[in-house]
């Protein structure tokens, strides 16, 4: 299929505006004849639903949790980037386009990623007005910091729980629609499916965690604004609940997949520590802008570190290398987060880690307490410092961190067009759940904008675009779809329950995770990739013959919700080693092996690559089609990316 | 990291867990032991360690609260040895870790206790009575698109220091949990005085604080004794002051109501 991204014809810094001004209106009168179900109160779901109520269409809002103010969103800690030049150090709206496009290593469409730089300035206007207390100056005026992979200080934040702030701000903007009774909230409700009715999303399935009831909703139009799933790698800074369930069963409903081989490693988490360990914790990447990372200049000095015979201490500057900084003198400490991620390993590759398991590197603060004060430095990350003592029982007043790259966020997501409309009609995807603005690395304190971008200020356009098109009839779930969908998720869960074998949910998630780290995570090969995609098919089978639980699916069952998300994180991995396979070429966070250039860094291949990889669902245990949507940039020239 | 504390012993330990099948059944402790559990893990992955085993044996797991592990979201909401997230000050559940307990202890885990949070299973509470005071005024009713510029109103460093500590408030009711009156004033207070220092907050000061202290009533929270245990209790650190702005915005807008229906 021809994927038409639908971007508008002209200039670049009109797009925007001149589409907003050709998208069909839905008269003032008629919203409230319309009903929008949204799946996911985090940053891009609240903020859509809140809207879209405000607009006075009827919102059904959807989470798994018991409060929409629990959304992983919620613990994004270092900031929102926005264009505002608040500081006069030369930023712009095209800054701020070609930063996003750039770090993104040129995968991302461009029409998109201006659109994002240009609301991002409406964003930060639209959370204050909420009363989020972003960081101030003394006058009175909103702070800035610069940010990992930036050279120009447009980074708001609010400590280091920015997410927190927002989010709260886009709950209490949802709150209020849910008492004017324009957003009905149906809480501890997992989306188990998405219904169609003549190739249109006419509404989803859903299960009640705490009765077990599948339930049916029918709207006009559905947004899914479910997150990201980097758990398919088990360990990794998601919260526990983070999946791909509702994208995925969507995917199979006719949404195409693109390019879930873009996951981006977070160079700056804390290292694992056992088996037992069941997540991993971020360390904001704004400490990079103070920390220096480093590790020892050999591996000798390496090893009796790790040994316990010398101490931190003992090693003088002679013996440290700050590697970032020797390799990259121009950023430094602050270069993307894909090249600090690929350094780190390989100094732990080479035997200069540090920590008992040699996988870690440090991050230092020693510099800027001696430059300023450990209570200025306290000031700007003093609830990260505690967190991290917390964690690992080390003061890092006095100690280096230590730390280590994990699975932070996925770019790849459900694949959608200009108006973030799927391939589906009437189903939208908005936030980390769509794959539109990151390309194949996101940069900091961009994730959060892109989810209040998606949900303020972009799919209460769009949709009523769709909307505006479609008959006001009062939808219901009398359709034999919804009976049909209903069926299949309740002979599913059925199915789960029967098997009763031997493993857990967790053991095969568990396996599944070490697949994916190994073979498609900081470093793939097509061997590599080739061995796993077999190994993932061995899992997928031994899950349904071996799979393990209690009690019934009439209950709270946690282990139930568990081995339902595992099994379509089981599909999605084995998806995601089709797409690093295909994608013969290395670019953001997608480093392939093969292809690199004589320095180590990611090599691209403009010519054959430049295109989004739309993953088309062609029955289960069928390989899926590769649909591709080719870049064209006509405001950037490619590069290869330089941080030197 | 096992690096932090070589010498760190693997525990063994008594657990005695509230276990209620459903809202309306009958609970009661049952007591199960759990094995070689590393100091360096946190407690709810000592839970998983409990749950797997459960699991393996054929056993209902235990059903509890949790999600980001990081301290942050809000969902994880255990009494543990009689205190809202367990013996360490300012941590939740999630950050709470083993080494701050000995090899043989007895650990009692139990649900939040208070009416307004009525048992969902086993430890898993129902906390939308907070959502609910939320929604009754718990925002500036300001629609998406026309925002002033963001710098337009300057605010005082210190105020928005001082609203952002307020708005850190994670809503896992470790307040209501730790009360012996199972008041929610300090969950209350925490917004009620986030958004009565923030210049964007003042239009709508008093409507605010009167719709959100009358839901907190008609949710059944007892009223405040003035013992402080929430705050000394609150894993954020909620201080004990927004109790006393509370209670001045309450009486200023009882006498000077805005609430003209």
């Amino acid at each position: 299929m021809f994927l038409e991204s639908k971007s508008p014809e002209g200039p670049l810094a009109e797009k925007w505006d001149q589409h907003k001004f050709n998208v069909k209106l839905v008269n003032p009168a008629n919203k409230r004849k319309y009903d929008v179900i949204v799946v996911g109160t985090g940053l891009a779901g609240a903020a859509a639903a809140a809207s879209l109520a405000e607009l006075g269409y009827n919102v059904h809002a959807f989470t798994y949790h018991d409060s929409p103010r629990r959304a992983h969103s919620i613990a994004a800690q270092g900031g929102i980037n926005a264009a505002k030049n608040y500081q006069n150090d030369g930023d712009s709206v095209f800054r701020l386009f070609y930063d996003t496009i750039k770090g993104g290593d040129y995968r991302s469409r461009e029409a998109n990623v201006y659109r994002l730089a240009q609301v991002s300035v409406s964003i930060i206007d639209q959370c204050v007005a909420q009363g989020v207390p972003f960081a101030r100056e003394y006058g009175g005026l909103l702070a800035n910091r610069s940010f990992g992979g930036a050279q120009v200080s447009r980074t708001f934040y609010a400590r280091g729980q920015t997410g927190q702030q927002l989010l709260l701000g886009a709950y209490s903007a949802l709150s209020r629609q849910v008492a004017y009774g324009k957003v009905k909230l149906h809480t501890r409700s997992e989306m188990l499916d998405l219904v169609t009715v003549d190739g249109k999303a006419a509404g989803i399935v859903t299960r009640n965690l705490l009765t077990g009831a599948i339930e049916n909703h029918a709207a006009h139009a559905v947004v899914l604004a479910t997150g990201g799933y980097g758990n398919v790698f088990y360990l990794s800074t998601n919260a526990m609940y983070c999946n791909v369930t509702a994208a995925w069963r969507a995917h199979k409903k006719g949404a195409y997949f693109a390019n879930p081989c873009f996951t981006q490693i977070h160079p700056t988490c804390i290292p694992v520590s056992g088996d037992y360990q069941s997540k991993l914790t971020l360390m904001s990447e704004s400490l990079r802008n103070d920390g220096r990372v480093w590790v020892p200049k050999t591996k000798e000095l390496a090893e009796r570190l790790r040994k316990g015979e010398i101490k931190v201490k003992d090693l003088k500057e002679d013996d440290r290398d700050y590697f970032l900084e020797r390799k990259y003198p121009a950023f430094g400490n602050l270069v993307p987060r894909d090249v600090a991620s690929r350094n780190a390993k390989q100094m732990c590759d080479e035997g200069r880690g540090v920590g008992s398991t040699g996988l870690a590197v440090y991050l230092d603060f020693a510099d800027i307490i001696q430059r300023t004060s450990a209570e200025a430095v306290s000031q700007k990350y003093g609830n990260l410092f505690e967190m991290y003592e917390k964690i690992t029982d080390e003061n890092p007043y006095e100690l280096p961190m230590r730390i280590y790259p994990a699975v932070h966020y996925t770019m790849g997501g459900l694949w959608v067009d200009y108006n973030l409309q799927t391939t589906v009609p009437g189903l939208y995807a908005a936030g980390e759940c769509n794959f539109s603005d990151h390309g194949a690395n996101r940069l900091g304190a961009s994730a959060l904008m892109q989810g209040l971008a998606d949900g303020y200020f972009v799919i209460p356009y769009t949709i009523g675009d769709y909307l505006a098109k479609t008959a006001p009839k009062p939808v219901d779930t009398n359709h034999p779809a919804f009976a049909e969908a209903g069926k299949a998720v309740e002979e599913r869960t059925a199915k789960l329950l029967s098997i009763k074998g031997n493993r857990t949910p967790d053991q095969f998630h568990k396996v599944l995770g070490h697949i994916m780290w190994e073979y498609c995570g900081m470093a793939r090969s097509a061997e590599g990739l080739t061995h796993a995609k077999a190994e993932i098919q061995k899992l997928k089978r031994e899950f349904w013959q071996d799979l393990k639980l209690t009690g019934t699916s009439e209950e709270l069952n946690q282990a139930l919700e568990k081995a339902g998300r595992v099994a379509d994180f089981i599909e999605l991995g084995e998806l995601m080693i089709d797409d690093a396979l295909d994608r013969n070429e290395s670019c953001g966070g997608h480093f392939r092996e093969e292809y690199q250039t004589p320095e180590g860094e990611a090599l691209r291949d403009d010519e054959n690559y430049a295109y989004v990889a739309a993953w088309e669902f062609m029955g289960e245990n069928q390989p899926e089609r590769l649909n591709k949507e080719e870049l064209q940039f006509e405001n950037v020239k490619l590069t290869q990316r330089s941080y030197k | 990291m096992a690096g932090s504390n070589p010498n760190a012993k693997p525990m063994n330990l008594t657990l005695n867990v509230w276990r209620q099948p459903s809202p309306k059944a009958q609970g009661k402790i049952v007591e199960y032991q759990v094995k070689d559990i590393s100091p360096e893990m946190s407690f709810l992955e000592m839970l998983d360690v409990l749950n797997e085993d459960l699991l393996h044996k054929g056993e209902d797991p235990v059903a509890f609260d949790h999600d980001c592990r990081e301290g942050i979201c809000g969902s994880c909401d255990l009494f543990i040895n009689g205190r809202s997230h367990g013996p360490e000050k300012g941590t939740t559940t999630c950050q709470l870790h083993m080494r701050k307990f000995s090899d043989g202890d007895t650990i009692t885990i139990e649900p939040w206790r208070a009416n307004s949070f009525p048992i969902n299973k086993d430890l898993s509470v129902d906390r939308s009575a907070f959502d609910r005071i939320i929604q009754a005024g718990g925002y500036v009713s300001v629609n998406t698109g026309g925002a002033p510029d963001g710098n337009e109103i300057p605010i005082p460093k210190d105020i928005a220091d001082r609203a952002f500590e307020a708005a850190t408030c994670i809503g896992c009711g470790a307040c209501v949990a730790a009360c012996k009156n199972a008041s929610a004033m300090l969950f209350v207070s925490a917004k009620v005085s986030q958004l009565a220092l923030l210049p964007q907050g003042d239009v709508e000061r008093k409507t605010r604080v009167e719709n959100m202290v009358a839901q907190m009533d008609i949710e059944g929270f007892g009223a405040c004794s003035n013992i402080g245990s929430c705050a000394a209790e609150c894993p954020v650190g909620i201080s004990l002051e927004n109790i006393a702005i509370l209670n001045r915005e309450f009486l200023t807008a009882k006498a000077t109501s805005n609430n003209l229906a």
